[in-house]
């Protein structure tokens, strides 16, 4: 295996992009960003793959307009994942680790605003008994949480916990949507919305984009003193069908997690990408966390949640905290469909080595 | 979705409408056509568990299910969402319930809508029975939704005998509503259309000029901030004849769809050539706009009906060779 690190990560989200679906105006100042980190130009990009969604952008081939933003004539090595840009960054080390190229450049975009999310999402599920039916994500995942919430898995509390530590820590994140400190019994006073889940509860429609470099070797210490060195990388998926999955646990990402054989032990820090507060709490046990862990320093998805980068960002702020010495080793989770189906996990080390 | 302050952009709502027509196998043919006859099938897996709607393949074994079993229309909520803001195509219109249905004689929940007031009229364990379409058609909307089942008794699907699946393929219709945005510089080259007025955008770098104009120059992946006005006439590059009919099509065949690279601009525009046999199109004819009248514009390129040919000498090929 090839050393590979992250070195660069730009960012911008926000509750509604008043531009076109393409995020072409604020992709082109994130890849300006991400070449000022860097200090590479186009010319050292080995290769560069994204992360979108027709369906969101209401568009065919929506990924099409927005390679303008990183100038593709002359013909650039390019590829495209109708999916959070996580799995773009997974393609990406794949190619990096077939030899072919030593950097890459993986963005992701989307506008959620632009239609009703919660129903657009529909679309991603079983399109002959499920789909037609319409269910919103937001339903779906009322019925995990009450699922759990009725087992005895988790309480009202926990669920208000994870809220109020997510809402308060992203009083530092310039780039939240939904912060403020608040207490669990500010969150337990809002009323319910989908019950049994509050609005705090749910993720916050966002927009956004963001965008992360990725180098092997030696190559990496050309852009970062001190590197986020990928030293696990596994997702796993389920079955699509809700019915064939015990939704109060996470299988695929305690599957990801057995398979990184220990390399999650130290892990200090956890970005978790989970759009329901009561998701946070499946996955911290999927991923077997100790109680010391410090979980989504960021905010977390709760505050902002920017479709097909959200995932990312969890990647680049455990990297960021690599980075400034916060974290010597932090793990990264990004999901995508129904209620958890598919999960990746990366583990970010400031020490090479897998 | 439509913001309530004045945009910089332009918006417009989009409908994207399209109904997926999709093919039914081994499994869900006779799920569906027993749907068709209120009826409701499971499907066995290797380890004896029936499950509702049945899967293709066992998720364990990954066999194929053969086994199809009636299971009963009666049920119990193991789980449940409230939708207080209903979506567009979902089962009902008024606030529901989502929830998973546990079928008896069936060892996996269905999810499905309970038509329930409010929340308070819902709870895990709640006796639920199936509520049939008024007609059923042989899709999972056969079943309209389930109703609390106070204390009916099924009337069992088990005896009914099932002959080769009548239905073998299903039309979902997907409808998306959006409320479609144009980019700031996209917004500049409507707004001019208003005007009777073609704008571009010059890349500061490589000085190409777009029209319309791009968020950024595929080149050099910058924006394109220099605004250009561009007259309305121009040089067809190249062209197609249209001669073959199509549903919705508003202009009587053969007619000619042309690239035409207006007057400084270093990409080619595309729009119709009309005013003219369609056999005496060719490269390098010299066209001009054809506008609607002033009234009817709007920031639409349709603002433009199409070009006609100036009459002028034909332009030299060395002036557009590099537009091919």
């Amino acid at each position: 295996m090839r050393d590979v690190a992250v070195v660069g990560f730009s960012q911008q989200q926000m509750k509604e992009l008043d531009g076109s679906p393409t995020c072409l105006e604020i992709l082109v100042p994130i890849i300006q960003d991400l070449y000022q980190q860097t200090g590479w130009t186009k010319s050292d990009i080995g290769f560069w793959c994204s992360g979108s969604s027709d369906y969101l952008a209401g568009r065919s081939f929506s990924f099409v307009s927005a390679v303008d933003a990183i100038g593709t004539l002359p013909p650039v090595m390019e590829s495209h994942v109708e999916m959070d840009a996580a799995w773009a960054l997974y393609e990406a080390w794949v190619k990096i680790q077939t030899g072919e190229v030593d950097t890459a450049l993986v963005y992701g975009f989307g506008k959620s605003s632009a239609g009703i999310l919660r129903r657009t999402l529909a679309l991603q599920l079983d399109p002959y008994v499920t789909q037609p039916l319409w269910p919103d994500t937001v339903s779906l995942a009322g019925i995990q949480a009450r699922e759990g919430l009725e087992k005895g898995l988790w309480d009202e509390n926990a669920m208000a916990e994870v809220v109020a530590r997510s809402m308060s820590d992203a009083e530092a994140n310039p780039w939240a949507i939904r912060k403020g400190a608040t207490s669990v019994e500010d969150v337990l006073a809002q009323p319910l919305y989908a019950d049994p889940l509050r609005r705090w509860d749910c993720a916050p429609v966002s927009d956004g984009a963001a965008g992360i470099v990725i180098a092997a070797g030696d190559k990496a210490f050309e852009a970062r003193q001190r590197p986020a060195w990928i030293t696990g990388f596994e997702h796993r998926i389920e079955p699509i069908a809700i019915n064939a999955r015990d939704l109060t646990v996470s299988s695929s990402t305690a599957s990801a997690a057995a398979k990184l054989n220990g390399r999650l032990d130290g892990v200090d820090t956890a970005e978790l990408h989970a759009p329901f507060s009561h998701q946070e709490l499946i996955l911290r046990n999927a991923l077997g966390l100790a109680d010391d862990v410090r979980i989504s320093p960021s905010g977390g998805a709760l505050t902002a949640n920017p479709m097909f980068s959200a995932g990312l960002n969890r990647i680049g702020e455990a990297a960021s905290r690599i980075w400034s010495g916060d974290s010597d080793k932090a793990v990264a989770h990004t999901t995508s469909g129904p209620v958890l189906q598919h999960n990746l996990v990366t583990v970010l080390d400031s020490q090479k080595g897998i | 979705m439509a913001p309530t302050t004045e945009s910089r952009v332009l918006h417009a709502p989009m409908k994207v409408e399209f109904d997926y027509t999709r093919s039914l196998g081994s499994v869900l043919s006779p799920f569906m056509s027993a749907l068709k006859q209120h009826s409701v099938l499971g499907g066995v897996l290797s380890d004896g568990r029936v499950v509702v709607p049945p899967p293709e393949f066992d998720p364990i074994t990954h066999d194929a299910v053969t086994d199809l079993v009636p299971v009963s229309d009666h049920g119990t909520v193991t789980s449940w969402a409230w939708v207080a803001e209903p979506v567009a195509q979902q089962p009902l219109e008024k606030p529901f319930a989502f929830a998973q249905v546990l079928l008896d004689g069936s060892d996996a929940p269905i999810l499905h809508a309970v038509d329930v007031d409010s929340p308070a009229d819902i709870s895990t364990g709640l006796r639920v029975k199936v509520r049939w379409a008024e007609e059923t058609t042989g899709t999972i909307r056969d079943i309209a939704c389930f109703e609390p089942a106070g204390d009916s008794e099924s009337d069992g699907s088990a005896s009914m005998d099932f002959g080769p699946p009548e239905v073998t393929g299903i039309i979902s219709p997907v409808k998306l509503a959006y409320d479609y945005a144009a980019s700031p510089e996209e917004t500049k080259f409507f707004k001019g259309l208003s005007e009777g007025k073609l704008f571009g955008q010059r890349c500061p770098k490589c000085e190409k000029v777009y029209v319309p104009p791009r968020g950024a120059c595929p080149v050099d992946g910058i924006p394109t901030t220099d605004e250009i006005e561009l007259p309305d006439r121009g040089t067809v590059t190249t062209f197609c004849v249209v001669n073959v009919p199509f549903q919705g099509q508003t202009i009587p065949i053969p007619y000619v769809s042309a690239y035409v690279l207006l007057d400084g601009a270093d990409i080619a525009f595309l729009h119709l050539i009309l005013d003219v046999e369609a056999a005496d199109v060719r490269m390098g004819m010299r066209v001009e706009a054809v506008w609607k009248p002033r009234e009817e514009w709007t920031t639409d390129l349709n603002n433009i009906k199409y070009f006609r040919p100036t009459g002028e000498p034909d332009a030299d090929y060395e002036t557009y060779k590099h537009h091919l």
